[in-house]
C-alpha cells in the first residue's frame, strides 16, 4: 500500500532522513522506534506533506502512485492521517466545527455529498463513546488549553471520525495515563481492518503489548538500521540502542 | 479654489437658501463651527493625531457638496443593504435627503427620526439645546466642518424607562448623481435612564462615483441606559469615510460601539467616549479585514473620569495585500477615577509582505489604584496550524480563511442581534473569500 523508497529528506542544508527504505502492506501494523532526533516525526512529517521539509531524493507511494507533489490536504483525501506528537491548538474552531469540515472536505474531493448533518451528529457521538471522550470537548476550541493527554485522545478521536487508509501515530502514546492508553489503543485497534495499515512511533513497549505490531523498525540517523518481528521491541526496552549504532 | 475654500465660500449660500433658521442657537453654533474650520482647516500629516493617515488625495477631488439627489431610487436598489430579517425602524438617506418613503420612522413612544426636523420644531428645542454639539465640539475641525453644514441625519430620542421593541438602522446611501460627491450626515441619539435601544448604521455608495463622507454621531446614555451601536464599513472602493463618534455617559449605564470595516477606500474612525459617573461600563469592538490598497484608522479615546467604571476595547485587524490600518487606542484614567478597570486588546495579522500595520497604544494613568492593560500583537499566520489543518484534509486556502475567521470571531461573538451576527459572519466570509459550512 506505501512505499517509500531511498527517501532523501533535509531542511536548509542539513540533512535528516538519508535514504529511508520501507514497505507497508494492507493489513499490517509497523512500529517505529529510535532515538530522540532520528528523524521519526520527520519521515511522518515527509508522508503527510509538511513543506518546510524538503525531499531531495526518493520516493513514496500510495498504492503505486507518487505522493510528492500532492499537498498534505489531497493526501488526507487519498486517507493519510497523521496524529501529531504535538497537536496544534486553533483557537476559535470548536473540535465539531474542525471535524465536519475535515469529514466533508473530504467527501468532497472523493465526489460524495455532506454527510447529512443527523448522520454526523451520529458518527461524532459513536466515535466520542468509543474513545470514551467527555462531551464537552466537542464544543471547546479545537486542543485549545487540552492536557497532554486529551490532545492524543482527541487526535485518535479524529482519526476514527476519518477512517484513514494510512495512519501514522507520531508517539500517540506520550502523555496518556494507563487508563486513556488502553482507551487509545482499543480505538486504533477497532479501526484495523484487512484494507488499512498502521505505522505507530512510540519509545516503549508499553504500547505495543496493545497494539500488537507485525514489524518494528529502528530508525538512527535517518536510516532505517534494524528490522524485526514484535520481539525486537522488547530486546530494545532491554539493551537500548546502543548495540545498533 | 481648494476644497477649503470651497467648503467657507458656501456656506453664506447654504444657511440662507437651505432654509434654516437663522436666529436660532443652532445657527450660532453654524457660525462658530464654520470660523473654527477656516482657522483650522483639514488635519495634515503633520498633525500628531494623523501621521499615519493622509487626506490630501482625497481632497484634491472637486467634490460636489449639495447633490442632486436621485429620486429614482427604490426599494430594490437598496434592500440587501437593510438587514431585512428583522423587524426594525429605518432611517433612510440618499444623497443626503431624507427618504420618507423609504423609511420606516416612529413618534410613538419614543422619536426615531429626522435631524431637520428636530433643528426647527419647537417641540425638540429643549434637546436639541441640551444636546447637539455638546461632545462634538472639542477641537476637531472636521466635526466643526460638520456642524457648520448640519443639514439631515438621524434624531434618536428615548424617553426614560423605554425598551425600544426593534433595532433602529440608519442608512446612507449615495447614488452617484454626480461624479464626486461629498456628504455629511449628522446624528443625534439621546437614551433616557433605563432606557435600551440598539442601533445598526451603514454608509453605501451606489454608484462607481468618488464619495467623501463625513460623518458626526453625538450618542447621550443617561442613567442605567443601554446602548449598543453597530457601525458597518463595507463601502465601495471609490468610497472614504470619516466618522466621528461621540458618546457621553452616565452613572450606570452600558455603551458599546462596534465597527466592522470590511470595505471603502479609506475609513478614519474617530471614537471618544467620555464617562460622567460611576459604574460605567464603555465597550469597544473593531474588526478590519482589508485588501488592495484599502487604509482603516481606528482613533479611539476612553476618558474614565469617575471612580469604579470600566472599559474593555477589542480592536483586531488583518491585512493583506498593500493595505494599511492604523490603531490608535487612547485611554485616559483621571485622577478621581480609582479603581477603574481598563482593557485594551489589539492583534493583527498581516498576509503579505506589503501589508502594514501602526499601532500605538496610549494609557494616560493619573490615579493609583486601578486595573488596566493592553496588549498588542502582529502576527503572521500561524504555519504549523496551517499544516495540521491541511494534513486533516482542510484545503489551504480554507485553512486559511478558517484561521482567520477564528481570529476575528471574539468580536463577531460580541454581537447581541443574531440576523446582524449571521449576516457579518457571512460578509466576514464573504471578504476572506471562503465558503464556510456552518457558523462558528
Ligand atoms: N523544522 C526543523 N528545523 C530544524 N531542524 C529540524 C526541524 N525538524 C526536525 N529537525 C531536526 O531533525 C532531526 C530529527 O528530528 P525529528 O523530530 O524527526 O526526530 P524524532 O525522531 O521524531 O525525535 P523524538 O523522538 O525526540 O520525537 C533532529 O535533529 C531535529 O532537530
Ligand atoms: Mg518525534
Amino acid at each position: 500500500m506505501l512505499e517509500i523508497k531511498n527517501l532523501h529528506a533535509g531542511i536548509d542544508d542539513k540533512n535528516i532522513l538519508n535514504g529511508i527504505n520501507l514497505s507497508i502492506n494492507a493489513g499490517e501494523v509497523h512500529a517505529i522506534m529510535g532515538p530522540n532526533g532520528s528523524g521519526k516525526s520527520t519521515l511522518s512529517s515527509v508522508i503527510a506533506g509538511n513543506e518546510t521539509y524538503e525531499v531531495t531524493e526518493g520516493d513514496v507511494l500510495l498504492d503505486n502512485k507518487s505522493l510528492l507533489e500532492l499537498a498534505p490536504e489531497e493526501r488526507a483525501h487519498k486517507g493519510i492521517f497523521l496524529s501529531f506528537q504535538y497537536p496544534v491548538e486553533i483557537p476559535g474552531v470548536t473540535t465539531t466545527n474542525f471535524i465536519k469540515t475535515a469529514i466533508n472536505e473530504k467527501r468532497k474531493a472523493n465526489g460524495l455529498e455532506d454527510l447529512p448533518a443527523k448522520d454526523m451528529l451520529k458518527l461524532i457521538r459513536e466515535k466520542s463513546e468509543l474513545l470514551e471522550m467527555d462531551r464537552k470537548f466537542l464544543s471547546r476550541s479545537l486542543n485549545e488549553g487540552f492536557s497532554g493527554g486529551e490532545k492524543k485522545r482527541n487526535e485518535i478521536f479524529q482519526m476514527a471520525m476519518l477512517e484513514p487508509k494510512l495512519a501514522i501515530l507520531d508517539e500517540t502514546d506520550s502523555g496518556l495515563d494507563i487508563d486513556a492508553l488502553k482507551v487509545v489503543a482499543n480505538g486504533v485497534n477497532k479501526l484495523r481492518s484487512k484494507d488499512n495499515a498502521v505505522v505507530v512511533i512510540t519509545h516503549y513497549q508499553r504500547l505495543l503489548d496493545y497494539i500488537v505490531p507485525d514489524f518494528v523498525h529502528v530508525l538512527h540517523n535517518g536510516k532505517i538500521v534494524k528490522s524485526g518481528g514484535k520481539e525486537l521491541a522488547l530486546e530494545l526496552e532491554k539493551k537500548g540502542y546502543d548495540w545498533l549504532k | 479654489m481648494d476644497l477649503k475654500e470651497k467648503l467657507v465660500s458656501s456656506f453664506l449660500a447654504f444657511e440662507n437658501k437651505g432654509g434654516l433658521d437663522l436666529d436660532s442657537n443652532v445657527h450660532d453654533i453654524r457660525l462658530k463651527a464654520i470660523q473654527n474650520f477656516e482657522d483650522e482647516g483639514f488635519p495634515s500629516k503633520k498633525d500628531e493625531e494623523w501621521r499615519y493617515t493622509n487626506l490630501k488625495p482625497l481632497l484634491k477631488h472637486d467634490f460636489s457638496l449639495f447633490p442632486i439627489t436621485n429620486d429614482a431610487v427604490g426599494f430594490k436598489n437598496i434592500k440587501d443593504y437593510l438587514i431585512n430579517e428583522i423587524e426594525s425602524y429605518t432611517l433612510i438617506f440618499i444623497d443626503g435627503v431624507f427618504s420618507s418613503f423609504l423609511s420606516d420612522t416612529t413618534h410613538d413612544e419614543c422619536d426615531v427620526c429626522v435631524i431637520s426636523s428636530a433643528l426647527t420644531r419647537p417641540k425638540y428645542k429643549m434637546v436639541i439645546d441640551n444636546y447637539f454639539n455638546t461632545i462634538a465640539k472639542e477641537n476637531n475641525s472636521l466635526s466643526d466642518l460638520n456642524t457648520a453644514f448640519t443639514k439631515e441625519g438621524a434624531f434618536i430620542n428615548i424617553p426614560k424607562n423605554t425598551i425600544v421593541p426593534k433595532p433602529i438602522q440608519i442608512l446612507n446611501f449615495s447614488t452617484g448623481s454626480e461624479k464626486e460627491v461629498m456628504l455629511q450626515p449628522r446624528n443625534l441619539v439621546v437614551v433616557g435612564e433605563n432606557s435600551h435601544v440598539q442601533i445598526i448604521e451603514r454608509h453605501q455608495n451606489l454608484s462607481k462615483n468618488t464619495t467623501l463622507t463625513n460623518s458626526v454621531t453625538e450618542i447621550f446614555v443617561h442613567k442605567r441606559a443601554i446602548v449598543d451601536y453597530y457601525k458597518i464599513q463595507n463601502d465601495t472602493e471609490n468610497s472614504s469615510l470619516i466618522d466621528s463618534t461621540f458618546v457621553s455617559q452616565k452613572m450606570q449605564s452600558v455603551a458599546s460601539v462596534h465597527t466592522y470595516s470590511f470595505g471603502g477606500k479609506m475609513t478614519r474612525n474617530n471614537l471618544e467616549f467620555y464617562q460622567e459617573g460611576e459604574h460605567i461600563t464603555s465597550n469597544l469592538n473593531g474588526i478590519s479585514i482589508l485588501n488592495n490598497k484599502q487604509h482603516v484608522d481606528n482613533h479611539t479615546l476612553v476618558n474614565h473620569k469617575f471612580p469604579n467604571c470600566e472599559s474593555h476595547e477589542l480592536y483586531k485587524g488583518i491585512y493583506a495585500d498593500k493595505s494599511t490600518g492604523v490603531f490608535n487606542g487612547k485611554v485616559i484614567v483621571q485622577q478621581a477615577a480609582q479603581k477603574t478597570n481598563a482593557f485594551q486588546q489589539n492583534n493583527n495579522i498581516l498576509i503579505d509582505n506589503g501589508a502594514t500595520i501602526n499601532a500605538k497604544p496610549q494609557l494616560e494613568i493619573f490615579a493609583d489604584d486601578v486595573k488596566c492593560s493592553h496588549g498588542c500583537t502582529i502576527g503572521q499566520l500561524d504555519e504549523d496550524a496551517l499544516f495540521y489543518m491541511q494534513s486533516r484534509g482542510i484545503p489551504k486556502n480554507e485553512a486559511i480563511a478558517l484561521l482567520l475567521y477564528a481570529f476575528g470571531n471574539d468580536v463577531v461573538e460580541k454581537i447581541k442581534i443574531p440576523q446582524l451576527k449571521s449576516r457579518i459572519s457571512k460578509l466576514i466570509a464573504e471578504n476572506l473569500g471562503v465558503n464556510l459550512g456552518f457558523e462558528l
